[in-house]
């Protein structure tokens, strides 16, 4: 990955924002930001970004490639959409944010332990599986993210709140083992191989090929 | 010879008059008073039956001079429009019922503030008479238009299109002017309504800048002629009757008598060389926006190429408000509003023709115009970078530059590489001197105000108009040199009647606004010419037909009048009299204020139309507890707001007005004879308000300089009040709005108080 890291670094040498255009999900509307601010002062999570939707796409026109793919910025996203139906220039800003954070992940640029990221891959790794999302095999990993010791604390926190829901059949405790699937899995997994082939070609068609690793 | 005068009154008792006040009272006042020969009452004088009454009335050789008591002065002008005749008016609505709560306590006060008006309408009316115009009029339909630019091309096609000759004159050899250098003009036109907002929409891109075409069709049209390499070598007359003589390359001159004149003289380039910080005339790839249309004309559409060495441009640097919006010296202070859609353009030649990077850096970036906005995304979508930044300095690096600057989104230090940098520089108005400069610096308060006049004074450009008029050579200045023309209320008038302003020369714009202004100047002229051609007033006084005349022998020649009037209107004879071109005047009436004689007047407003209202308002003796406070409003602004103040307290929005004011409509506070205050003082009045418009650079004064010349003149009438062994609380001067309908009456209120704390005045007899 730190491969095609380095080649996306050669090929867009001059500019950042021709890269973004070229990678990421909707970066052609990057260019058409016209620095008002108002996706900043819409963010309900501003204050806890480093670097808000405005600082981002002026980052990026600034070239500071480095600074904006590393950034922890995209992932505060949670996509409640508040910038996209305020801006002026209907930039789809939240898409963007995703696929700011998506490339950076497909270029192993994101920060390390990033919740968002973390939960974001375990949603997925989970959801693949069995075509679909194992709720309490999906939580339960949540609690010992951190390590055993606060697993245990959570684990027990919750524990009435689990115990409610197996009353009332909203969960049940068997799921932890193996869990049930949707009924064609394996057509279910052929579609998501397809689907994986093609935005392979996809994002091989708009940049460089990644080298084979030596 | 004198006709004999058949007064009679007509009192309207409808719109609640009727009920609220007791009528016979109101009409033996008008007759055994006012001595009026009857007075009539009709329960809806504006209806057609009412008016049927009136003109049964005129056409029987009744009357010739009638007093209308019912609603203010300003309504229903449509429904008693008896040109034959003279009117007065007694504002019984909006002037008292409306302003008066409807209780039986306040029925005594209210009762005589509308016989006060009852008596005041009767006395104005025996002093006025049916304005007639002078007879010194001619049609003459041919305008002049001075300036061969886009401005005045279009000023010239726009006047010869509705069928009046033009005479076009030109400084340069071709016409086109300053705009003739650009290689593509800003576009006119938004997008079309359907393009979807995209990142890759159609949206509008540089132009042909269509001076060829501008030139092809003035020349086409047979009502044009046009001086090349020519100039105005003097201008005399008025509206209706301007003489120019038109000095022209051959060196001979061409005389022509015109209707009503265009200054459509665009504007200068600022001199980039008193930006040194970027390096402007020490570095040859430092070049101005002006300058750049030059390069980009020379290249026609090839890559653009850099002056120093020749090579192709592969990135730029474009610094907007270089030397403007800035207090130094030598910067312009104001925004000169085409630059940055300018720039954009700019940057799309080079997006275009050179594939070069191209970066706007800018602080705010406004794009007026019809296009302006979706311009600005043609700008973004062709990937021209758009910095939040202010430039410090431009420093060479290697063969190209270095751009230093601050990013203020980014709030950083930082700098930019490029081949050229263009420095957005402003449009300084292409003016004569301001006739008002020398006056300037001996009314200097400070020395520090002093210097700058003078400076001013010096480097004063020369004539464009060469007016022989009294008051100066060209059209008055108001800031940074630019004419004075009211931006919102009355664009392209200026202090020199039947003499427009379009474009550049009255506030910086682009081409398009250029042209839009050409056209409403070019109507504005044709509209003066007509109007000289009836001896009816311009703007404000539109279509009034008096004018103001003096009587010779009781003339000190102590020239206040000439000097006053804001409009230059009135000259001197050889034995230094006024001569007054009453087709420049404007009708305002400040000279009849400034005379110390009182020898000027109108058909229908004068000393004695205003004096004997207020000396026939009934004043009670000073144990009544009854104080009557007279308030002069100007027609323009304070008259309607109080009329509106009216209309707000009826419908209990507004406060009621103090039964003690008597007020009266002026024309202008300028119009204020110092008379009428010290006759008002005289004969018993305890206060007076004067309410005029806004004045300075700010003004709404519809006569530009007239509330503050009656300012000027007012600042000493506390010496008067002294002599009187008055209170100076007595006078209050205010400058009132159109929209103070609340704060107009309150002003009238608030000098009851004073009164009451004050005490009355001892002067009642």
């Amino acid at each position: 990955m730190g491969d095609l890291n380095q080649a996306m670094i050669e090929k867009y040498r001059t500019s950042f924002l021709k890269e973004v255009e070229a990678n990421v999900e909707e970066g052609e509307w990057v260019k058409m930001c016209m620095q008002c601010g108002v996706c900043s002062g819409s963010c309900p999570l501003g204050k806890f970004w480093n670097h808000p939707p405005q600082e981002i796409f002026m980052m990026i026109r600034a070239g500071k490639r480095e600074e904006v793919l590393t950034s922890d910025a995209m992932w505060m996203c949670t996509s409640c959409y508040n910038c996209v139906v305020r801006c002026p220039r209907e930039v789809p800003i939240t898409h963007i944010m995703h696929g700011l954070a998506h490339y950076a992940k497909r270029l192993g640029l994101t920060p390390k332990n990033q919740p968002t990221a973390e939960f974001a891959q375990r949603f997925w790794n989970n959801l693949l599986k069995k075509g679909r999302v194992n709720e309490l095999k999906l939580g339960v990993s949540l609690y010992f993210m951190n390590g055993i010791g606060p697993g245990v604390k959570t684990a027990i926190k919750m524990a009435p709140v689990g115990i409610g829901m197996q009353r009332t059949q909203r969960m049940s405790a068997m799921e932890l083992f193996g869990g049930h699937a949707i009924k064609d899995l394996k057509g279910f997994h052929a579609i998501m191989q397809k689907a994986q082939e093609l935005e392979a070609l996809r994002i091989a068609q708009y940049s460089v090929a990644p080298r084979p690793t030596a | 010879m004198a006709e004999q005068k058949k007064l009679a009154g007509y009192l309207c008792t409808g719109c609640g008059i009727g009920e609220r006040l007791d009528v016979q009272q109101l009409t033996t006042i008008a007759v055994r008073e006012g001595k009026l020969a009857s007075c009539k009452t009709h329960p809806m004088l504006c209806s057609a039956e009412g008016v049927k009454l009136i003109r049964d009335d005129i056409d029987a050789g009744q009357v010739t001079h009638m007093m209308i008591a019912g609603c203010s002065r300003r309504a229903k002008i449509e429904a008693f429009n008896f040109p034959t005749v003279a009117i007065s008016r007694a504002n019984l609505r909006e002037g008292v019922i409306w302003l008066r709560p409807n209780t039986d306590a306040n029925r005594e006060t209210t009762q005589e503030m509308a016989n006060d008006y009852i008596r005041m309408a009767a006395a104005e009316i025996k002093f006025m008479s049916v304005p007639k115009s002078s007879g010194q009029q001619e049609l003459n339909k041919r305008i002049l238009v001075v300036g061969g630019g886009v401005t005045g091309m279009t000023a010239a096609l726009e006047t010869a299109r509705a069928g009046y000759p033009v005479h076009l004159v030109a400084e340069e050899a071709q016409l086109g002017g300053v705009w003739n250098n650009l290689y593509k003009r800003v576009p006119f036109r938004a997008a079309a309504i359907d393009v979807v907002r995209n990142n890759d929409a159609d949206l509008p891109r540089p132009e042909d800048p269509g001076i060829a075409d501008l030139t092809a069709q003035i020349n086409a049209e047979s009502l044009i002629t046009v001086h090349l390499n020519a100039r105005i070598a003097r201008t005399s007359g008025a509206p209706g009757r301007f003489t120019a003589d038109i000095a022209i390359e051959s060196g001979s001159t061409v005389t022509e008598n015109f209707g009503a004149i265009i200054q459509a003289t665009d504007y200068k380039p600022y001199d980039a060389s008193q930006l040194p910080e970027f390096g402007y005339g020490k570095r040859p790839d430092v070049v101005t926006n002006f300058e750049l249309e030059k390069l980009a004309k020379e290249a026609n559409g090839a890559p653009i190429k850099r002056p120093s060495d020749g090579k192709e441009v592969s990135s730029v640097a474009f610094i907007q408000c270089a030397g403007q919006r800035s207090e130094q010296p030598g910067h312009l202070p104001y925004c000169s509003g085409f630059c940055c859609t300018e720039s954009i353009k700019q940057a799309l030649y080079f997006r275009e023709q050179n594939g070069a990077d191209a970066t706007i850096l800018f602080t705010d970036m406004r794009t007026p115009g019809a296009a302006g906005e979706d311009f600005y995304r043609c700008g973004q979508q062709s990937m021209v970078t758009f910095t939040k930044g202010k430039a410090s300095a431009v420093v060479q690096n290697g063969a190209g530059l270095k751009v230093k600057f601050k990013d203020l989104i980014l709030d950083e230090d930082t700098e930019l590489d490029c081949d050229l940098v263009v420095l957005a520089t402003g449009q300084i108005p292409h003016n004569g001197p301001d006739p008002y400069a020398q006056l300037a610096v001996e009314e200097a308060e400070s020395e520090e105000e002093k210097a700058a006049a003078r400076l001013k004074l010096e480097n004063a450009p020369p004539s464009i108009l060469n007016l022989d008029y009294r008051q100066g050579t060209d059209l008055p200045h108001l800031r940074h040199g630019f004419v004075d023309s009211h931006f919102i209320c009355f664009p392209y008038e200026t202090r020199r009647t039947g003499i427009y302003a379009a474009g550049p020369v009255r506030r910086p714009m682009d081409m398009k606004q250029a042209m839009e202004d050409a056209v409403g100047a070019a109507m504005k002229a044709i509209q003066a010419a007509e109007n000289a051609a009836r001896g009816a007033a311009a703007h404000p006084r539109v279509g009034d037909l008096s004018y103001p005349s003096f009587r010779k022998e009781g003339c000190t020649q102590c020239k206040r009048c000439t000097v006053e009037c804001p409009f230059g209107a009135i000259n001197e004879d050889e034995q230094k009299y006024p001569v007054f071109n009453e087709s420049r005047c404007r009708r305002c009436g400040t000279c009849m204020g400034a005379c110390p004689v009182r020898v000027i007047s109108f058909e229908n407003y004068s000393i004695d139309t205003v004096g004997q209202q207020i000396k026939n308002v009934e004043i009670p003796d000073e144990f009544s507890e009854k104080p009557r406070i007279l308030a002069l409003a100007c027609e323009n602004d304070a008259y309607p707001a109080l009329d509106m103040a009216a209309q707000a307290a009826r419908t209990g929005n507004g406060i009621e007005l103090t039964p003690f004011a008597r007020v009266i409509p002026v024309r202008c506070l300028g119009s204020v004879s110092l008379s009428w205050i010290t006759d008002a003082l005289n004969s018993g009045f305890d206060g007076i308000v004067l309410m005029g418009c806004r004045r300075d650079d700010d003004y709404q004064c519809h006569f530009v300089r007239g509330s503050a010349m009656a300012a000027e003149r007012l600042s000493k009438v506390g010496d008067t009040l002294q002599q009187l062994k008055l209170e100076t609380e007595r006078v209050a001067v205010y400058e009132v709005a159109i929209t103070d309908i609340h704060r107009a009456p309150q002003l009238i209120n608030d000098m009851a108080t004073t009164i009451e704390k004050i005490g009355m005045s001892p002067f009642k007899f």
